[in-house]
């Protein structure tokens, strides 16, 4: 057994975290960062971060991740890390010439309080930052929230430090998608393009964090989010945001400071919430929905009908960032399957009411833990087992000792492709879902099944 | 850039002048952070037999040059004490640390048996919050501590400092104490704050100490068998080590511990039995290896068993310094029985590989080592150089006394070791040196990977992503070999590209069937059908020649 050690006695802890299901700040706001176009992550801390968050950015997306670090010293732990700083962004403009550096900080840096905007100002004065170039930052402490609060952070970053609001409206919507795949994120634009609608979103990594093979490598690859796209995100019409914990804070920014309206949605993960989506873009353009987008949704629903009987009464456990789980648990439940564990690892309280609300006509008990981690996941599975299990790669360990059909879903997905160049969210999203959720029950039919009642068609 | 049809003239080395190649590689950054590149960046050239160029090496990183380095911790809890399976190493820290160091290193591990325990597969961490940070976290550490204790029952706990852990003072071996007096166990901290050293290279030298100081020579049980030894530097990535294990078996030694790939805490309290200390990462393992010598009487040795003629080398090297008759013929017999399809293999390999050129950044040592099994194969290193290495992996150890010790390194514990009073015991007498000397049997010496590479070679001591490109542009290379975070940037170049940390996917690599296995992964990358794809007809033909007219 792998997880040889997992008891079915649940002991209480209050200290002791095993098998996490989150991570630190620092690596969702260099994820945040590369969907800027022209940006260089840069992390302020000891090298050893940012080594760990492009290794795991780049085994989840198998493309280059490239980031900046202050490589702080003993020496720059005690006087500060101003120095390293000043050097690694002329460093950087220099050799790399990025259009602008995002900082984020780290445990280090923050706990020995070193003021980064400060230290950009001084850049600035300096010379170090050529006409025309930027250094942003966010404050990303790493023993505070998690990679996803790292990722709302950046993105709030951006609208503080760019957005403008010049008193002329311009006629297009701000589109916030949250901590989601690159592919999610070209999903989300084409539904919005789809009713007619201009948008800036941000970030975007579509085009950055899937592209292709062409022989030529480009630090810098054509997509992301522009500069003035974000200066003029001050003067949209509005701004639709997706996901509470990834994009709520970056659209009250914008609302706060620019006057742009928000409207703060769940992702677009399944039939209902991509139906509020679609609505919400149908408010905002003024015009009906597009005979496209109503045949996706049919499609969808296409599938459900037919498929129903293999995900009726399922019990599944999760576990995942907070809006995806959120999303995702209300797409099960409407389904006819039901999840009966949750975990997120990111703190916050709002996750255990809106999973509990989205369950409410469970037939079962259903469990559920904010700042929890697989370790309880998996003793809540190993003293009453579930008939799918939706996670991270960090899953498949499990998966395999209590023997439940397995789908990788989430960050970080280090063992499987796919996730980067298929979406989630959206109709069509769901139909991927759907395919992955039936693919991994059917297959486990079929391995299990005596041979007598071993089916053709299904 | 690299891609298939300018590839195919891409060894004309002649025209490269390396010089010029070097001044390619820095003439771009500000003038500071040039002269500091220039150092450690050298044009190889041996003189008198083994003598080369002084390189610049193990200083701090130039900050915002986008180096491929680690930390401290992530030498110490995730290359050194990470692939022992239970040890339950426990990281003092917020959640990212233990996060990213859990189970991505492909270190395998064997346990006896289903009861024995395997705590690799899991991740212990404090999880400390902002008022950890602002009142202190010893507090959550004991209880973390007891905690595990209360579920696991490991026999040993390690707990590993993150970085705000020395900055807000919590002193993590006074909690070991305590707690391992309470609890009955052995529970000892590293002090492996990420920001101590200027690489992971620190982290190598505080896990030897503390697992040196901890737990080798706990058990005074002798066990049964001749010619014990240690394997030190090995740490069974993609199951390198059980592949040295068997072999090692076959020829008849008695494997008391491993440092520390499918090792357990067990084999290193017991390894100061051993005769006799073999050395594969120089970098990561000296320490112990010396520390144990000094103490203890174990003389230390340096091998290699990547690459099937270094694997016979190190083999016939060892048999010789026991000089046992029957021994030596085992190792000839295996040596004879395993090099036909070795040979087999290579002249096969050969043919589509010859005289191809490669580059290998990596390590501690493993840019030394594969260097072998690449010329097994007729292909040429034209450039290397180490991650994290010291002047003596470069140069070899004659260059340790004028080795300047600067601040940063002054920072990590040189421990103080005497001969233990009851259990020194020098393995091999006066004669028994002599005799080794004779017959060339070198003892506790390493002399690097410079004398082993070509005069022109470029070596390249913490290579940038600037310099990689460069690199990459200026000789276009058919194979590149680094780690996960190039893995890409050289791939969308038109180059493969083989990890040789964690092997990609491959692996083992070692001794005779794993050079096989490795020649073949060569093969199929630098020969891959894919590079022949990058351009789509239409860009290799873009002319319109012909087109339908229906009017």
């Amino acid at each position: 057994m792998l997880l040889r050690h997992t008891p079915l006695k649940i002991q209480d802890r209050k200290a002791l975290s095993v098998n996490p299901a989150k991570t630190c700040q620092p690596i969702g706001a260099m994820y945040a960062a590369l969907g800027i176009h022209g940006c260089l992550p840069h992390s302020h801390g000891s090298q050893g971060c940012c080594a760990y968050h492009r290794s795991t950015l780049t085994r989840h997306y198998k493309e280059p991740i490239m980031s900046g670090t202050s490589s702080f010293t003993e020496g720059a732990s005690v006087f500060g890390g101003q120095a390293n700083l000043l050097q690694a962004i002329n460093n950087i403009f220099t050799i790399y010439e990025p259009d602008l550096i995002a900082v984020h900080t780290t445990c280090l840096s923050e706990t020995i309080g070193d003021d980064v905007q400060q230290i950009a100002r001084k850049a600035r004065d300096d010379g170090k930052i050529p006409d025309g170039k930027h250094v942003i930052h966010a404050s990303t402490p790493s023993y505070v929230g998690s990679h996803v609060t790292g990722f709302a952070n950046m993105t709030k970053a951006m609208a503080n430090y760019f957005a403008e609001s010049t008193g002329k409206k311009k006629n297009q919507i701000n589109l916030i998608p949250g901590y989601v795949e690159p592919s999610d994120m070209e999903e989300i634009r084409r539904l919005a393009e789809l009713m007619n609608l201009s948008t800036v979103m941000f970030p975007d990594t579509s085009g950055v964090l899937n592209g292709p093979q062409t022989g030529r490598y480009k630090m810098f690859p054509p997509g992301g989010v522009t500069i003035p796209e974000l200066i003029s995100a001050g003067d949209s019409m509005a701004t639709i945001a997706l996901g509470e914990y990834a994009s709520g804070d970056a659209a009250r920014t914008l609302d706060t400071k620019c006057k742009v309206p928000c409207k703060i949605l769940d992702l677009p993960i399944g039939l209902q919430a991509t139906d509020r989506y679609i609505d919400a873009l149908r408010k905002q353009a003024g015009t009906d929905v597009p005979t496209q987008i109503n045949f996706e949704r049919g499609q969808l629903l296409d599938i459900i009908t037919d498929m129903q009987a293999w995900f009726y009464g399922k019990k599944v456990a999760l576990a995942g960032d907070p809006d995806q789980m959120i999303a995702l648990s209300e797409f099960l439940v409407a389904i006819d399957m039901w999840p009966v564990y949750v975990v997120t690892g990111t703190p916050g309280k709002i996750f255990e009411k809106r999973i509990k609300e989205v369950t409410r006509n469970s037939p079962y008990p259903v469990k559920v833990k904010a700042g929890g981690d697989l370790f309880l996941l998996h003793q809540w599975i190993k003293n009453e087992s579930v008939d799918l299990l939706i996670a991270n790669t960090y899953g498949k360990y499990m998966a395999r000792d209590s023997d439940i059909p397995f789908i990788r879903y989430g960050f970080p997905i280090l063992d499987r492709i796919g996730h980067s160049y298929f979406p989630t969210v959206g109709y069509r999203g769901g139909m991927r879902l759907l395919e992955k959720i039936l693919d991994a029950i059917l297959d486990r039919k079929d391995r299990d099944s005596p041979e007598e009642s071993f089916e053709l068609v299904m | 850039m690299a891609i298939q049809d300018e590839k195919q003239c891409s060894a004309d080395l002649e025209d490269l002048d390396p010089q010029e190649v070097k001044n390619n590689l820095i003439n771009k950054y500000p003038p500071k952070v040039a002269r500091k590149r220039s150092k450690q960046i050298v044009i190889n050239k041996i003189e008198k037999g083994r003598q080369v160029p002084e390189i610049q090496a193990n200083v701090r990183t130039i900050p915002g040059i986008i180096t491929q380095r680690g930390c401290t911790y992530a030498g110490c809890k995730g290359v050194v004490l990470g692939p022992t399976r239970d040890i339950l190493n426990l990281t003092h820290g917020p959640i990212g640390c233990g996060f990213y160091s859990w189970l991505t290193r492909r270190n395998q591990t064997r346990p006896a048996g289903p009861d024995d325990h395997n705590f690799m597969t899991y991740c212990f961490s404090t999880d400390m919050q902002d008022r950890e940070i602002v009142f202190g976290g010893e507090k959550k550490l004991k209880q973390a501590i007891e905690e595990a204790y209360n579920i696991f029952k490991p026999k040993a706990i390690g707990i590993f400092s993150t970085c705000p852990v020395g900055l807000i003072g919590d002193d993590v071996h006074s909690v070991a104490r305590e707690m391992g007096e309470k609890l009955g166990i052995n529970i000892f901290g590293f002090s492996c704050e990420g920001y101590k050293g200027v690489s992971q290279s620190a982290g190598h030298h505080i896990a030897n100490n503390g697992i040196f100081a901890n737990v080798v020579g706990l058990d005074d049980n002798v066990k049964e068998g001749k010619f014990k030894i240690n394997l030190l530097g090995e740490y069974n990535i993609g199951g390198d080590a059980f592949e040295i294990e068997d072999l090692l078996e076959e020829c008849g030694f008695t494997l008391i511990s491993t440092f520390s790939g499918n090792s357990s805490y067990d084999y290193f309290a017991n390894s100061h039995t051993a005769d006799l200390n073999l050395i594969m990462c120089h970098r990561s393992i000296n320490y112990v290896a010396e520390m144990m010598e000094k103490k203890f009487g174990i003389p230390w040795m340096k091998i290699n068993f990547l690459g099937a003629d270094a694997t016979a080398k190190s083999l016939r090297k060892i048999a010789e310094y026991y000089d046992d008759q029957e021994l030596i013929d085992k190792v000839e017999e295996i040596i004879a029985r395993e090099m036909p399809a070795v040979l087999k293999a290579q002249e096969d390999v050969r043919s589509r590989c010859e005289g191809k050129l490669a580059m290998i950044f990596v390590g501690g040592s493993r840019a030394h080592h594969y260097q072998d099994i690449f010329k097994e194969i007729g292909m040429r290193v034209i450039s290397a150089g180490y991650e994290f290495a010291h002047r003596d992996d470069y140069e070899g150890r004659e260059v340790l006394p004028s080795i300047k010790i600067d601040a940063d390194s002054r920072n990590i514990e040189e421990l103080e070791i005497h001969e233990d009073p009851k259990r020194f015991n020098p393995r091999n007498s006066e004669e028994d040196l002599k005799r080794l000397a004779e017959k060339g049997i070198e003892l506790e010496t390493y002399n690097g990977m410079m004398s082993d590479m070509s005069d022109g070679s470029m070596v390249i001591d913490d290579i940038s992503q600037f310099e990689t490109e460069k690199m990459i542009e200026l000789y276009k290379p058919d194979i590149f070999c680094a780690g996960i975070k190039e893995k890409y940037t050289v791939q969308k170049s038109g180059v493969p590209m083989k990890q040789l940390h964690s092997y990609d996917n491959g692996g083992p690599y070692a001794v005779f069937k794993g050079a096989i296995n490795f020649y073949y992964e060569v093969d199929r990358m630098v020969n891959s059908k894919v590079w022949s794809y990058i351009k789509a007809p239409w860009q290799k033909n873009p002319e319109l020649s012909a087109r339908y007219a229906y009017e």
